[in-house]
Order: C-alpha cells, then sequence, then structure tokens
C-alpha cells in the first residue's frame, strides 16, 4: 500500500510541478540553514576530551585584592605561581599540572635555518598524561626533571617536521633563549577544541608546538603570552612572573581516578585558602572554584554568541518554511477535493486518505532534505571560508547528517498533518456533486 | 471599497485555516525581520566606527630576535630602531608603542583620584608611547601639550621600583570628562599606580580602546597614554599611497641590523581594521540573506495561497462580473484581502518582534529594538503581500465571466 501512496504522491507532484517545487525549495533552504548553524553549534560546544573531561578540573583560588572586591564574582581565572606551586608540591589530586603560555623562537644548534616562532607551554611533568598526549617518538619528563630545572623539551609534529624534516628527533638539541635544551619527546599531530587548558590565547588556538619545564623556562627568564592580572603591589619592582608577584597568569588542572574524589579536593582548597588569609596573603574571603572540563567551558562562556544568535535565526526561519509548507499543501490537498471525493466513493476509508497525503509530505521531505543537505555542504563551505578561528572546524558530520535527514523528515510530516486531516474529512458526496 | 470588507471577512471566516497560516507566517516574518534587521544595524555601526587615527597612512610592524636580550634594553634597542625608522626618506612620523587598535594587546589600568586606589576609580585602556606618538596616529589635541622628548621615562626603568612614578599624562576626551565633569582636565591629578601622583598636560579627541566595541570593563571608552618608551609594536605613518612600499623598507631596516632578528607581522591599519570586523561582517551577511530568504518564502505562501483561492472562487468571480462588478473591483477585492490578512499578522507580529527583542536583551546583550523598526517592518511586510497577492489578484480579474461561470 505504501508503494501504491508513494506512486499516487510522485504522480501528484509531477502534475503540480510549480507549487512542489515550490514546497521543496523552501524546506531545503529551512533545513540548509538550519544544518549549518547546528553543526557550526554542535562542533563548538563538543568536549574536548570525552574520555576524562568529567574527571578533570580546573582550579581558582581567590588572590586578588580586597580594593575593587565584589561579593558574589568569580575569582580570578588563574593561579599566581606561589599558589600554583605549593599546589603541585603538597599532590593532592592523582595528577596536577600547572602551566602557562609563552612564545619563543626555536632554532637549531649550527643556526643554518632561520629561526622559527612557536607557540610554547612551560608545564609540569602530568600534563601529557593529563591530556592524553599522543606520541610519536619518546616521551615527557618526570618530576625530578621538574625539580631540577632540566634542559629538556617535547615538540609537536609539525615542529618536528619543520625542523627535523619528520626525523626521530629525539635526543638532538634545540636553541631556546640562547641555551640548548634536550628534545625527550615528539607528540603525534593533536588536534584538541576548544584549547580548553588555557582559554586565554583564544579559545579555538591549536595546541602548542614546543613544551618545557615550568621551571626550566623560569630559570631561562622567558616571557609569558597570556592573560596577566596584577593587583596591589602587583610585580612590586620586580618581574610579573616572580615567585612572590601578586599576579594571576597559571591555568592549574587536577586529574582525580573517579568524579567524586572532587568534593575532598575541594574542602582541602578552601583549607589552603583560609591557611593564606590567616598567613595574610589572601584578602578577599575563601571563595574556591573546582569545575570539570565542560562545566569550565561553559562558565567561561567560549561558545561564541553569534553562534547561538544564528542557530535560534536559522530555527526560526524553517519555523516559517514549515508554516509555507502546510498552506502551501492545505492549497494543493484542498484543490484535488474531486480526486479525494472519487477515491472515498470507491471505498477508501478516512484513513487511507490521510495515510496517502501523509506519504505526499514525506515524499516532498524526502527531497526537501536531500536538496537540504546539499544546501547545508554548501553554507558550511562558506563558513569555513570565514575568518573566525573556529571557521576551519565546521565540518558535517555522521551524527549531523543523520539529524538532518531526521529534522526535514519531521518537518515536512509534522507540515503534512494538518492538510492530510483537512483531506481525510472531506465528505465524498459533496465532492462528487459538485462535479 | 468598504462594502467588500463584509464578504471578504465571511469568505475568511469559511477558510479559517489558510487564512490563520498566511497571518501566522507573516507574525513570524514580521517578528524576525525587525529583529535581524536591527541586529544587522548594530554591526554595521560596530563596522564603521571612527577610530581618531590616520588608518590610511598606518601600518604596525612587530619585530622579534631570537637572541635574548636584557629587558632593561629594551627602551634604548627601540630608540635605536626608532632613529633608523624616522631616517627613511617616506616615512614622516614613527614610534613604538605597546598597543594599538585592532591588535592582539590590550592593558588597563585603574585611574583613580586618591592615592592607592581610593575614591572613585575607572578602568581606562592604557597606552605608553613616546612624543611621536601623537603625530603618528594622527591624534588630534584638544587642549595642553604634547609630551617632549625629554620627558619620555624608559619603560623598564620606571617599573623596576617598588613605587613607580608617572608624572604626566594626556587623557582622551572621555576621561577628561568621566573625571572631571564639567572642568578642564589640565592640570589635574591622577593616581594610576598606587601613591604617585600623575599630572593631566593634554586632551586628546577620540582615541578608543583597542578592542573596540568588543572591549569588557567598566571604562566606557577612557584611555590614557603615558610617556613610557620600551617594548611594543613599531607603527608607521606615511604618505597615502605609498603604505605598501613603505613597509617593505621599514622591514629591511629593522631586519638588516642582526640577522636573527624577523619582523613577524608588517601590516597596515586598514588590514587590520578589516581583519577585526571580518566576524561582524559575516554576521551581517548571514543575517541578511535569511531575511531576504524569508521574505521570500513568505511572499512564495502567499502567492501559493492566494492562487489558490482565486482557483476555488472562479465561480464567484464569474457571477460578480456577469453582475457588472470591473476588473479593478475584483482586483481590489483580492488586494485588500491581502491587507485585512498582514494587518493581522503584523499586529501579531509586532507583540512577537518586541517580545524577542526583550528575549535578545536578556540574553545576548542586544540593545532594545528602537520603536522605528516596528512600523518600518509593518510597511515591507504590506507592500511584500500586496507585490505577492498581484499577479493572482490580477489573473482572477481578467477571468472572463463567461468561462468562469461554465467551468
Amino acid at each position: 500500500m505504501f508503494l501504491h501512496y508513494l506512486e499516487l504522491a510522485a504522480r501528484s507532484a509531477r502534475a503540480s510541478k510549480g507549487l512542489s517545487t515550490l514546497m521543496v525549495l523552501a524546506l531545503a533552504l529551512g533545513i540548509g540553514a538550519c544544518m549549518t548553524t547546528l553543526t557550526v553549534y554542535h562542533v563548538l560546544s563538543g568536549d574536548p576530551i570525552p574520555a576524562k573531561s568529567a574527571r578533570l578540573f580546573n582550579v581558582q583560588l581567590d588572590a586578588g585584592s580586597s580594593i575593587g572586591w565584589k561579593a558574589g564574582e568569580e575569582p580570578t581565572f588563574d593561579l599566581t605561581r606561589f599558589d600554583a606551586t605549593t599546589l603541585l608540591r603538597e599532590k593532592k589530586a592523582m595528577r596536577q599540572v600547572m602551566s602557562s603560555g609563552f612564545n619563543t623562537s626555536v632554532s637549531l644548534p649550527d643556526a643554518q635555518i632561520k629561526p622559527i616562532f612557536s607557540s610554547v607551554r612551560m608545564t609540569s611533568a602530568d600534563f601529557f598524561a593529563m591530556f592524553d598526549a599522543p606520541w610519536q617518538h619518546g616521551g615527557g619528563w618526570s618530576a625530578t626533571d621538574d625539580e631540577g630545572e632540566a634542559r629538556v623539551a617535547v615538540i609537536s609534529s609539525a615542529l618536528n617536521e619543520k625542523l627535523f624534516g619528520g626525523a626521530n628527533s629525539v635526543g638532538r638539541e634545540v636553541i631556546v633563549r640562547g641555551q640548548p635544551l634536550r628534545i625527550v619527546g615528539v607528540l603525534k599531530p593533536w588536534k584538541v577544541l576548544p584549547h580548553f587548558w588555557d582559554l586565554t590565547l583564544g579559545s579555538y588556538t591549536e595546541t602548542e608546538d614546543f613544551y618545557l619545564p615550568f621551571s626550566t623556562a623560569m630559570a631561562l627568564k622567558s616571557g609569558h603570552w597570556g592573560s596577566m592580572d596584577c593587583w596591589a603591589k602587583g610585580a612590586n619592582g620586580g618581574s610579573s612572573l616572580d615567585l612572590n608577584a601578586s599576579c594571576a597568569w597559571i591555568q592549574y588542572w587536577v586529574e582525580f581516578a573517579k568524579p567524586e574524589d572532587a568534593a575532598a579536593y575541594r574542602d582541602y582548597l578552601t583549607a589552603y585558602s583560609e591557611a593564606q588569609r590567616k598567613a595574610g596573603r589572601f584578602e578577599r574571603p575563601t571563595n574556591v572554584r573546582l569545575r570539570n572540563v565542560m562545566d569550565w567551558l561553559d562558565a567561561q562562556k567560549v561558545l561564541p554568541a553569534d553562534v547561538r544568535l544564528q542557530t535560534w535565526l536559522a530555527f526560526g526561519f524553517l519555523a516559517v518554511c514549515v508554516v509555507n509548507m502546510v498552506g502551501l499543501l492545505l492549497a494543493k490537498t484542498l484543490r484535488r477535493g474531486g480526486e479525494i471525493g472519487v477515491r472515498r466513493a470507491l471505498g477508501a476509508t478516512r484513513g487511507d486518505i490521510f495515510r496517502q497525503f501523509v506519504v505526499e509530505a514525506g515524499l516532498l521531505g524526502t527531497a526537501g532534505a536531500l536538496l537540504g543537505l546539499l544546501l547545508a555542504q554548501g553554507g558550511l563551505w562558506l563558513v569555513r571560508q570565514s575568518p573566525s578561528d573556529y571557521a576551519r572546524m565546521a565540518q558535517l558530520d555522521a551524527t549531523m547528517l543523520a539529524l538532518t535527514l531526521g529534522l526535514a523528515l519531521l518537518a515536512s510530516l509534522l507540515a503534512g498533518l494538518l492538510p492530510a486531516w483537512r483531506a481525510a474529512l472531506i465528505p465524498p458526496a459533496v465532492q462528487l456533486k459538485v462535479q | 471599497m468598504l462594502t467588500d470588507l463584509m464578504p471578504i471577512l465571511s469568505t475568511l471566516r469559511r477558510h479559517k485555516i489558510a487564512a490563520g497560516l498566511i497571518v501566522l507566517e507573516v507574525a513570524l516574518s514580521c517578528a524576525i525581520v525587525t529583529n535581524a534587521l536591527h541586529l544587522i544595524q548594530t554591526r554595521v555601526d560596530a563596522l564603521s566606527a571612527d577610530t581618531g587615527l590616520a588608518e590610511a597612512e598606518i601600518a604596525v610592524l612587530t619585530l622579534r630576535g631570537s637572541k635574548p636580550q636584557p629587558p632593561e634594553r629594551n627602551g634604548s634597542i627601540a630608540a635605536e630602531d626608532l632613529a633608523r625608522l624616522r631616517a627613511l626618506p617616506g616615512i614622516k612620523a614613527a614610534t613604538v608603542v605597546n598597543q594599538i587598535v585592532f591588535g592582539d594587546n590590550s592593558n588597563n589600568s585603574g585611574v583613580s583620584l586618591d592615592p592607592d586606589s581610593k575614591g572613585r576609580r575607572i578602568s581606562a585602556a592604557q597606552y605608553a608611547a613616546d612624543d611621536q606618538m601623537l603625530p603618528t596616529f594622527g591624534l588630534k589635541l584638544l587642549e595642553g601639550r604634547n609630551f617632549t622628548p625629554d620627558e619620555i621615562l624608559d619603560n623598564y626603568q620606571a617599573f623596576n621600583t617598588p613605587d613607580p612614578k608617572i608624572g604626566l599624562l594626556i587623557v582622551n576626551k572621555v576621561m577628561a570628562d568621566k573625571l572631571f565633569p564639567g572642568q578642564s582636565a589640565l592640570g589635574k591629578t591622577v593616581y594610576v599606580f598606587g601613591s604617585a601622583a600623575s599630572t593631566i598636560i593634554g586632551v586628546v579627541d577620540t582615541l578608543t580602546h583597542t578592542q573596540m566595541h568588543r572591549a569588557r570593563g567598566d571604562g566606557g571608552g577612557a584611555a590614557m597614554i603615558l610617556p613610557l618608551r620600551g617594548g611594543g609594536s613599531y607603527v608607521i605613518r606615511t604618505e597615502p599611497g605609498q603604505l605598501d612600499a613603505q613597509i617593505k623598507a621599514a622591514s629591511a631596516a629593522l631586519e638588516q641590523v642582526d640577522r636573527t632578528r624577523v619582523v613577524t607581522k608588517a601590516r597596515p591599519l586598514a588590514e587590520m581594521r578589516s581583519a577585526f570586523y571580518a566576524q561582524d561582517r559575516a554576521m551581517a551577511w548571514l543575517m541578511g540573506g535569511v531575511c531576504v530568504a524569508l521574505l521570500l518564502v513568505t511572499a512564495m505562501g502567499i502567492v501559493g495561497l492566494a492562487s489558490f483561492w482565486v482557483q476555488q472562487r472562479t465561480r464567484m468571480i464569474g457571477t460578480r462580473r456577469a453582475l457588472g462588478a470591473t476588473e479593478g473591483q475584483i482586483r481590489r477585492y483580492f488586494q485588500l484581502e491581502n491587507l485585512l490578512l498582514t494587518c493581522t499578522g503584523v499586529a501579531i507580529g509586532t507583540v512577537g518582534a518586541i517580545a524577542l527583542s526583550q528575549l535578545l536583551m536578556q540574553s545576548y546583550e542586544v540593545p532594545r529594538l528602537p520603536w522605528l523598526y516596528l512600523p518600518a517592518g509593518a510597511v515591507s511586510l504590506w507592500l511584500l503581500g500586496q507585490l505577492a497577492v498581484w499577479v493572482p489578484a490580477r489573473r482572477a480579474a481578467r477571468l472572463s465571466p463567461v468561462a468562469a461561470l461554465r467551468s
């Protein structure tokens, strides 16, 4: 029966080409717009590290000065070097990492190539294990290296390609700030979006090219890139990177074996914060935050407001398209009152008529979905040409593909319900009499 | 005209669903289009904001060296480089600044009227440059004077002390008006760093936050210039039209000092402006596209349903024509019917537009929808409706009465 309805639907579509084209086109436009914006939304609000995002937590302590303090405000987003160093030393979590951004030139000892300016993460030993860094050659450094200011480094596959032509460079030396560093590990290409462990350099920046122990970076008097928030006397005549500077610029993350361990750690942070207040270092009331990856991204409002706005706009558009389709389908259905009358007179039940018209709407919906898919691909291509830093991520994946088809079918069936119901209500006798 | 009204109402009452659909479609379009147009307008306003700078004549160069230099040398290196740049023939002025509009850097400081951050305090964009910043940027001095070369401090020395003393300041008009409303800011004292007072010696006209409309905080456009020379970006100003050639010359002059030096970025300010606003522009285009598509779809719906009605009422049209109605009367009948429907739609849509605007204000920090958009939206939907109904109405009017009655 379904096939018969399909055949009838195709015949009716052919009979009113103009109207059918209008409907399919309008639906496809709505679907295309929706899927384009939804895909961008989906990609941007994705989980950067699904396997352990519930077990990784960002740490915030409120170390700022009492001047300008307002109750209920967020604590400073980053930690001071003093606090980060202390928490790292006390090792109360399964893994803990302090890190910050930097940018420097990396060159080879023989100075044959032009220095390559690379993004740097100065961090501590657990970084690679905590964030599941994929290794091409070698591995990370140890906590002993952290303490000993070891002259070691890890480089990305892209930098390895530029410096060593992609060969296994473990054991080779590079020059950073005039000092030789030995490469201990080379990463595989590594994509983590958003760049959640440090959002101060842009939410969708790529993973760093160069990694070295935090202590080593400090010994080399490296600079700092990213957010730097100072208060009171700030650097107090020294550098804002000094251990005792009143400046927050370090991102601190902890990993637990299970998410429930966070409560105990939060207590520990509160106790730490209280102790610092007693010692006179912290002036503000204790205000700690411990957020897992997704909560952190949410709190930092990583998803651009424009993207959400676009998505709403597209859904509004789809709503208009669906209303439009209901109207046109209704017109088309009622125009065929005579045909319906004949079918009813020949024994078709109301249910039969209803089903026939729903199938017809479904057929138009499928056509609209396919065309909408093409439009969405075109739309995403346009998005990728746009200059925003997240643009390159806009790709349609299997989930979104299924969602497109589902959404289109749902929209068209929804649009088809009212006309089909009206069609089923047409009394056969009146229609036949009019003929 | 009015005599048509009653029959139209009674016909519409018999086609409640179809009429309701048109009304709904018009209402949705009206609500969305007015708000989208308003959003486009806010973007376009942002795009055309004035920076107060001679944008067409300015380029920004970022120089990096792989040889580590002690930070205390930054100021003298900058001075040497500036001497090199200013010696180039096509360069009108050059300076080194910690930040520039559309750039990546944004330095802000709290400024208060009493020492040690007590009393009234505002946040201001903090520019640090030498006496050549004003001529290089093309800033207009409203009051007071520029720094003299011997008033410029070395950035490292100035801050390598627990209590930095910056004695002189130039502020922008916004900041002057904010701190000293109704009086001249010249000669007044403010506190930027701790307990050392700074005296305002000049007021410049327009000098914006580097992030323009994306700036956060309570400064509301306050900006100041500190007389400091240190690290930062080199900014050159040339005759208009010579910018590209001068960028090359300046980069070469900076790089030839030492082979470990690399000019990593050298861009005209106009190009930085265009990159900075790319996202806003893309958003404006996208919303414009959706608006056009939305109106098209709505028009399509009106054409479709009106055609259907014309077809359905062929017999009625024939009767009326036979009883003496003119073509114009038939056409006006359909036009009036459409006007009634769009009016209802627009009325509902206006309420929807206001509600939507409230929602946007709450969730996206969008300004309130100016009321002027509401009549503008209404008029455009009326026009759209009349335009869309024109073809079916004319077809109805041209039906020959005899043929219409016979069908």
